[in-house]
C-alpha cells in the first residue's frame, strides 16, 4: 500500500497548501474507525468501523462499496477474514452507515492524468495531495476499477486488528496469557489447540478494550484464503431469489411512480392534463425535473397513465433538429480545425527524407449502459429527513443531490444501498435522486419508488461519448529496410470528465479532455504525438465501462495492425518489438498469443486478430477468432491474458474478465445509440442488441503474475481490447479493414 | 376476483384482467424475485412457470393465468435447493444476479422437456439477456444440473 511515512514526509514539504486540507490523513488509524461506529446491535460487538462479531459467532463485515457483480463483497470480506483467521462460513457483509473511513481514496487519486502503475516523486507527490483531497470531500464510491486496491490494506489492518482485541478479551476472560493464546479457524485457541472461545463468546468479555496499531500483517506465504477462489457471499441470495435489487425495496404504504422525460435532447414539459381526472390507484401527476411523474399503488397502473390517460405538451427546446449526421459532420470539422484542449509529444519528430503514409480515421458511436435493472430510486422525506434506498455507485454523490432537492442538511439524508442490477457506470449519477425527492416531497411521509420503463432508460443515459480519430504514422522508406518514424493522432470526443462533475455535482466545466483517453502508449514509437479535442454538445455523456478505454483502444490498437500491415510484419510480433522495454506487457501479450495458438493455420474465413490495453493499473492482451461466413460476422473464441497484480480471488478475476469481454462485444457488434429530430431512436433491446448464450464466444482467461506489488483493477479493463481484436480478426480472415463501430461486415474498406 | 395457485399456494387477486402477471406477482403478492427488465418480452428476466412452461410474465395478462399454476423463482426448489440451483451455485453463475431468476427459471422448464440438452438446444431456449456476460459459467451449470436430474451427485 501506498501511504506511507514517506509520503507524509513530502507533504510536510508542501507545506501550508495540504497542511490546510488536515495531514492526519496520512495515518492508516483514521481509516479504522471507531469502535461504536458500524451499526453495532445488541448482540454484537464492534472491534472497529469496518468489522463486528455477533453472539451467533458471524463476523460482520462494512462493505461500502457497491454490489453490481464485480464481486466487490466477497473480495473486501476475504481480506478480514484472512487476518482475522476467521472461516469463510461465518463472514456476513453490511451497507456502513456515512462516515469519511469509507471513503474511496483511490477513485479520486485515479483522476489524475497518470496510468496507474507510472511513478516518479511528482506524480506521488500528486496522489498523495488527491488522496488528502478525497479525505475532504468524503466521495464513498465504486467506479474507476478501484475498489480493491483501495481496500486492500484498510481491510487487512482492520482483520487484523480485530483479531487481536478479540486475542486480548479472550486472554481476560480465561485468565490466559495473550502471548498464549492464538485464533484458528475463527475460534481462540490455547497454543497447545485447546479450545477457548468462539468469536461469538467473546462479545461481552472485548468491554473496554481500544485497537492497537499498527497490526502486524500476514505474509503472503500464510494466507488462507487471499489469492484463493473463494466461493463468493452474494451468490446463495441471487439463485433463491432473495437478494434485494433496488427495484425489490418493498416498505410500508410504498407508492410507485412512473416518469417520462422530454423526448428531445434539451426538451423540457410545457404542460399537462389529466384527461377525465385521476382514476383510482392514481395519486398524483406533476411536473419533476426534467419530465413528468406518475405516482400511484401500482407502478404499472401508473405507467399506462402516462400513455393513455395524459395529455403532454413538450417544448423541443433549442435542439429538435439534432440528429446524427450533423453531430458527425461537426466532429469532422473539429477533426480539421478544432484546438486540441491537450497536445502530447513523445519522442522526436524525423523528418524522413522519403516517407510512405499510413492515415486512417476511425468512428465510434454513443452507447447506453442499458443495466439489466432499469433505473430507480425509493425516497422518502419526513419531518426534514430524506431517506433513500437505491442501487447506486455513490452513496455520498446521492446524498449530496437529496439533500440539495429536499433544501435539507446532508446530515438528514440516509442513503440505503442495495444490490446494483448492474452498473457500469450509470449508477453514479444523481438524476434518479432529484427525481425520486421530487416525488416524495410530494407525498410527505410516504416512500415512494421511482422507475423508469426500459425505454426511458435507454434514451436517457448519459451515454458513452461519440468519438472520432484519425492516425497518421510515417515509414521511413529512405533507407533499404522501412521503419516507423512516428505517429499521430487527433482525436475528438466528448468528455464525461468534463460533463459529470457539473451535471452531478454543479462545479464549473472546465473542458478538459477524460483522463484515461489520453494516457500514454506503452508502445516504444520513435516519434507520438496526441492532440485531443474536447466536442462540445448537446448531448450527455457519463462513464461507461472503462470509459475512455472503450474507444480509444479500438482506434490504437486498429491502426497498430494496420501500420504492422504496411510493414509487412505479423501484428503480434510487431507488438513484441514495440514492448521489448516493457516486461509486464510483453509477458502478457505472449501469454495471450501463445495461449490462442497464434500463428497455426485455420480455415478460409476464419481469421485472428490480437489487441492489448493497460487500463486501470492492470494490462490486458486479447486474441479473437472469428468465422465471416454467409451468416455474417461470428466471434467464436476469445484468449484472454491478464496481469492485474496482487490477485485475491482469481475466480472473480477470470469471471470481470469473461464479463468485461462480453459487454465489449456487445458494444463492438451491436451497440449504437443514434439520434434523430433531437431525439435518441432506441427504446429497448429490440433495436439495441446485446450479446446473448447463442452469440458467446468460448473465453479462456490467463492470469499473468509478474510479481507486481501495484493492484489493478478488474471490472473495467477486460472490455477494451475486444473490439480492437474482433476488428483485426475480421482483417485477418478477410482483409477488410472495419474502421467504424459497431463492426458491420457490409461498411468494410 | 381473479384465482390461480402461485408456488403452491391458492390466491386471489384484485387486479384488472390486463395487469401483466409479472406486477400482480411484484406489486400485489409481494414475490419480486421475477424481474422487470425490458416489458416487451425480449431479455427474459421475468420469466415464471405457467402450468410447468416458462413464460415471460411481463407480457402475460393475469387473465389468461386465472386458475392456473405459477411457479417462480422463489417457489423453484419447493423448500429446498432445486438442481439448477445447486448447478447455480456450484458454477458460481451470478454476478450482479439481476437476470439469474429468470435464466434459472428458463433453464428447469428446459430440463422437464429435455433432460439432456445439447449446446444448441440451450442456445434456442436461453434467449434471456445477462449483461454481466455470465454466459460461459451459465452454460456450464445448464449442463450440470441436467447431470444432477440423471443422478450425478
Amino acid at each position: 500500500m501506498k501511504w506511507t511515512r514517506r509520503k507524509t514526509i513530502i507533504g510536510g514539504v508542501l507545506g501550508a497548501g495540504f497542511v490546510g486540507i488536515g495531514w492526519w490523513f496520512a495515518h492508516e488509524r483514521d481509516r479504522l474507525g471507531s469502535r461504536t461506529l458500524f451499526n453495532v446491535g445488541k448482540d454484537q460487538v464492534g472491534l472497529n468501523g469496518w468489522v463486528k462479531v455477533s453472539r451467533d459467532n458471524s463476523v460482520t463485515v462494512a462493505v461500502p462499496r457497491a454490489e453490481m457483480g464485480q464481486g466487490i463483497y466477497t473480495t473486501l470480506a476475504m481480506l478480514v477474514a484472512e487476518e482475522m483467521d476467521a472461516r469463510w462460513d461465518q463472514m456476513k457483509v453490511e451497507d456502513p452507515p456515512h462516515h469519511p473511513v469509507y471513503r474511496n481514496i483511490d477513485i479520486l487519486v485515479d483522476g489524475l492524468p497518470f496510468s496507474p502503475e507510472q511513478t516518479g516523486t511528482f506524480i506521488d507527490i500528486a496522489r498523495w495531495g488527491m488522496g488528502k483531497a478525497g479525505g475532504v470531500l468524503g466521495v464513498a464510491a465504486t467506479g474507476g476499477s478501484s475498489s480493491t486496491r483501495d481496500g486492500y490494506h484498510p481491510m487487512r489492518v482492520a482483520g487484523a486488528v480485530a483479531r487481536e482485541l478479540l486475542l486480548r478479551a479472550a486472554s481476560r476472560k480465561a485468565g490466559v496469557p495473550v502471548t498464549q493464546l492464538t485464533v484458528v479457524d475463527g475460534e481462540v485457541r490455547r497454543r497447545d489447540g485447546a479450545r477457548v472461545a468462539s468469536f461469538g463468546e467473546l462479545v461481552d468479555a472485548v468491554g473496554d478494550l481500544q485497537p492497537v496499531m499498527p497490526p502486524p500483517l500476514k505474509k503472503s506465504a500464510d494466507f488462507k484464503f487471499i489469492g484463493k477462489p473463494v466461493a463468493r457471499l452474494d451468490v446463495p441470495a441471487k439463485v433463491n431469489g432473495s437478494a434485494t435489487f433496488g427495484i425489490d425495496v418493498r416498505l410500508p404504504d410504498l407508492l410507485y411512480a412512473s416518469v417520462r422525460h422530454a423526448p428531445t435532447v434539451g426538451g423540457s414539459l410545457k404542460g399537462f392534463t389529466a384527461r377525465g381526472g385521476l382514476p383510482k390507484g392514481i395519486e398524483k401527476v406533476l411536473s419533476i425535473p426534467g419530465g413528468l411523474a406518475v405516482i400511484g399503488k401500482s407502478w404499472w397502473q401508473a405507467n399506462q397513465f402516462l400513455d393513455s390517460g395524459v395529455d403532454i405538451a413538450w417544448d423541443a427546446g433549442p435542439h429538435a433538429k439534432l440528429d446524427s449526421a450533423s453531430l458527425w459532420k461537426q466532429y469532422e470539422q473539429s477533426l480539421e480545425k478544432g484546438d486540441a484542449a491537450l497536445t502530447r509529444t513523445l519522442g522526436t519528430e524525423a523528418k524522413p527524407d522519403k516517407a510512405q503514409i499510413v492515415e486512417a480515421t476511425y468512428r465510434a458511436p454513443y452507447l447506453a449502459h442499458a443495466t439489466m435493472e432499469p433505473m430507480n430510486c425509493t425516497a422518502r422525506v419526513e419531518g426534514g429527513k430524506v431517506e433513500l434506498w437505491m442501487p447506486d455507485q455513490s452513496p455520498s454523490l446521492m446524498r449530496m443531490a437529496a439533500a440539495k432537492a429536499a433544501d435539507v442538511s446532508q446530515a438528514d439524508v440516509t442513503v440505503h444501498t442495495t444490490f446494483l442490477g448492474g452498473g457500469f457506470g450509470r449508477r453514479a449519477e444523481v438524476d434518479l435522486v432529484r427525481e425520486a425527492v421530487a416525488c416524495a416531497l410530494a407525498m410527505p411521509g410516504r416512500p415512494v419508488q421511482v422507475l423508469w420503463s426500459r425505454e426511458e432508460d435507454m434514451r436517457n443515459d448519459p451515454y458513452r461519448p461519440m468519438a472520432l480519430a484519425r492516425w497518421r504514422a510515417e515509414i521511413d522508406t529512405s533507407r533499404g529496410q522501412p521503419a516507423l518514424a512516428g505517429v499521430a493522432k487527433r482525436q475528438v470526443a466528448q468528455s464525461p470528465a468534463d460533463q459529470f462533475p457539473n451535471r452531478n455535482i454543479g462545479l464549473p466545466r472546465q473542458g478538459k479532455p477524460e483522463g484515461n483517453a489520453v494516457e500514454n502508449p506503452p508502445y516504444a514509437f520513435p516519434f507520438y504525438k496526441l492532440e485531443s479535442i474536447v466536442a462540445d454538445g448537446p448531448v450527455p455523456v457519463g462513464f461507461w465501462r472503462s470509459v475512455g478505454h472503450s474507444h480509444t483502444a479500438f482506434f490504437d490498437e486498429c491502426f497498430l495492425d494496420e501500420v504492422a500491415v504496411a510493414l509487412k510484419k505479423d501484428p503480434f510480433a510487431y507488438r513484441r518489438e514495440l514492448l521489448k522495454d516493457k516486461p509486464r506487457h510483453l509477458k502478457v501479450l505472449e501469454t495471450a498469443a501463445k495461449e490462442s495458438g497464434w500463428g497455426s493455420p485455420l480455415p478460409a474465413g476464419l481469421g485472428r486478430g490480437i489487441a492489448l490495453r493497460a487500463s486501470f493499473g492492470s494490462i490486458v492482451a486479447q486474441v479473437a477468432e472469428v468465422s465471416l461466413t454467409a451468416a455474417g460476422l461470428r466471434v467464436n473464441k476469445v484468449t484472454c491474458a491478464v496481469d492485474c497484480g496482487p490477485v485475491v480471488n482469481p475466480a472473480i478475476v477470470r469471471a470481470q474478465m469473461e464479463s468485461g469481454i462480453i459487454y465489449g462485444l456487445s458494444a463492438a457488434l451491436y451497440g449504437e445509440i443514434t439520434l434523430a429530430d433531437g431525439a435518441v431512436e432506441q427504446a429497448n433491446f429490440t433495436d439495441y442488441n446485446v450479446v446473448r448464450l447463442a452469440d458467446a464466444p468460448a473465453i479462456s482467461v490467463h492470469i499473468v503474475d509478474s510479481g507486481a506489488s501495484f493492484i489493478g483493477g478488474v471490472g473495467e479493463p477486460g472490455t477494451p481490447p475486444i473490439a480492437p481484436a474482433v476488428a483485426n480478426a475480421v482483417f485477418a480472415a478477410s482483409g477488410k479493414r472495419l474502421r467504424d463501430l459497431p463492426l458491420k461486415l457490409g461498411k468494410a474498406a | 376476483m381473479i384465482r390461480l395457485t402461485v408456488n403452491g399456494q391458492a390466491r386471489e387477486v384484485d387486479a384488472p384482467g390486463d395487469k401483466p402477471l409479472l406486477w400482480v406477482l411484484r406489486e400485489d403478492l409481494n414475490i419480486v424475485g421475477p424481474k422487470f427488465g425490458c416489458g416487451v418480452a425480449t431479455c427474459g428476466a421475468c420469466t415464471v412457470h405457467v402450468d410447468g412452461e416458462a413464460k415471460r410474465s411481463c407480457v402475460q395478462p393475469l387473465s389468461d393465468a386465472a386458475g392456473k399454476s405459477i411457479v417462480t423463482i422463489e417457489g423453484l426448489g419447493d423448500g429446498k435447493l432445486h438442481a439448477v440451483q445447486r448447478a447455480w451455485i456450484e458454477q458460481q453463475v451470478p454476478q450482479c444476479g439481476y437476470c439469474q431468476p429468470g435464466f434459472i427459471m428458463a433453464t428447469a422448464a428446459l430440463l422437464a422437456r429435455n433432460p439432456k440438452p445439447t449446446d444448441r438446444d440451450i442456445d434456442e431456449a436461453l434467449t434471456n439477456i445477462c449483461r454481466c456476460g455470465t454466459y460461459g459459467p451459465l452454460r456450464r451449470a445448464v449442463h450440470r444440473a441436467a447431470a444432477i436430474l440423471g443422478g450425478a451427485p
